[in-house]
């Protein structure tokens, strides 16, 4: 009995480290498990289901995601995954680890800012430069190159930049 | 036209699914029409990015519709395979863009309605309805500030965008009431705590269109006679000429995909 435990736990192990490999293809810095967007990964036997949850109503990277993941899975050994979509409870940028922010800022992006309430969305917004860190900053956009982002203007360093807002 | 069209068995909460869906759609549709000729590039996203958060939220009006129905129907047929009479959208979305301040006077009326709406349906005891309203209240709210900003530059900027944001109001004005309206199933459902009675928040509403008409020196018509009939499928002309573009590829190939 022990032993079969440990196989699975093995098993789903392997499968979600295969499934929270996938990147955001439009921010590829990020994964899936960064992100907050990979919920679970149940096991039956050997086949594997994957549950993940959209991020933005319209954003066409979900599509994609969900075929990575699925291609992930079978490059890891296991046959016909499956992905599923669940809406509730629904995403929200609180999700993103630590770690993401710092690679976002890292790659460039100013990280959404903590607690994704009303207040945060409709506050006062101090958004720090992702460059020199610098919070003498303006918003030039609301709407950026992808649904999840707005451009920015750093007036201290001059630099443009995308902030990745709250949801 | 080669395909025919498909049959939706209309129960209460399959409609109520189905009306938001066609809000979502149509509207977004609407805006995708911007996307290459908007006044600056922007704006142009900003039309785009909003169009995309609304068909996003169509697509999961859509398949929550389709499952609620429980036959062969998905978010697919339900978009491309209904004629005119049956879709289930307001008049104020599907009207044409128009000039820019008409374009953005209708996603000003629409996203205010819409705000209260979603927020209001994140208490919904359907927890797939509350779910795709949590995410689509916090675009809605973004929508809100897109649309206000623009209205106090257009309204309190020069005589020429007053007098076209002014015009704007005043044409659109007749389309407002429907957003408010509501018929006997879906009566039956706000009192099972699924549907939002729309009804109280119309004073909220007003609120914010006074709020912001203010700041834009614009004036909100006192008339109150109203325009209606999409709810229950009789529409503009304006929408049968949306559907036959939105729609061509798959009734000219049946089960085409990308």
């Amino acid at each position: 009995m022990v032993t079969v435990l440990d196989r699975d736990s093995e098993l789903r192990r392997r499968a979600w480290d295969a499934a929270a490999s996938v990147v955001d293809p439009e921010i590829p810095v990020l994964t899936i498990a960064d992100l907050g967007v990979l919920r679970e990964v149940v096991l039956a036997g050997d086949h594997v289901e994957v549950a993940i949850t959209p991020t933005y109503s319209g954003c066409p990277a979900m599509n994609m995601i969900a075929l990575e993941i699925e291609l992930a899975l079978e490059r890891a050994g296991f046959a016909r995954p499956k992905v599923r979509t669940v809406l509730s409870p629904a995403w929200t940028t609180d999700w993103m680890s630590e770690e993401g922010r710092q690679k976002l800022r890292a790659y460039g992006i100013a990280p959404p800012q903590a607690s994704s309430s009303r207040r945060a969305l409709f506050g006062e917004q101090a958004v720090a430069c992702p460059q020199c860190g610098s919070e003498n900053t303006e918003l030039l956009s609301e709407f950026g190159s992808t649904s999840c982002k707005a451009l920015w203007r750093c007036k201290s360093c001059r630099e443009p930049f995308d902030y990745f807002k709250c949801h | 036209m080669a395909t025919a069209n498909i049959e939706v068995s209309e129960t209460p909460l399959v409609l109520y699914a189905l009306r938001r869906a066609d809000d979502a759609l149509i509207l977004g549709h609407r805006l995708s029409e911007w996307c290459g000729h908007a006044p600056m590039l922007e704006e142009d996203m900003a039309l785009s990015n909003i169009a995309l958060d609304l068909i996003g939220q169509a697509r999961e009006l859509y398949s929550y519709a389709a499952k609620a129905e429980g036959g062969d129907n998905d978010e697919d047929k339900l978009a491309y395979l209904r004629d005119v009479r049956q879709y289930r959208n307001l008049l104020l979305v599907e009207q044409p863009n128009g000039d820019f301040a008409q374009t953005l006077v209708r996603q000003f009326f629409y996203s205010a309605f819409a705000d209260l709406h979603w927020r209001a349906m994140m208490s919904s005891r359907d927890t797939t309805l509350a779910a795709i309203a949590a995410k689509s209240e916090k675009e809605s709210a973004y929508h809100l500030r897109h649309a206000s900003e623009w209205l106090i530059r257009l309204g309190d900027g020069t005589e020429e965008s007053h007098t076209r944001a002014q015009a704007a109001i005043d044409h659109l004005w007749a389309f407002t009431g429907e957003m408010f309206a509501v018929d006997d199933g879906e009566r039956a459902l706000i009192h099972a705590g699924i549907a939002v009675d729309p009804g109280p928040l119309r004073g909220r509403w007003l609120q914010t269109l006074s709020d912001v008409a203010h700041e834009a020196t614009l004036i909100l018509p006192q008339n109150d006679w109203m325009q209606q009939g999409g709810r229950a499928g009789r529409h503009s002309e304006h929408l049968g000429h949306l559907l036959s573009e939105l729609q061509s590829m798959q009734r000219t190939f049946p089960g085409l995909t990308w």
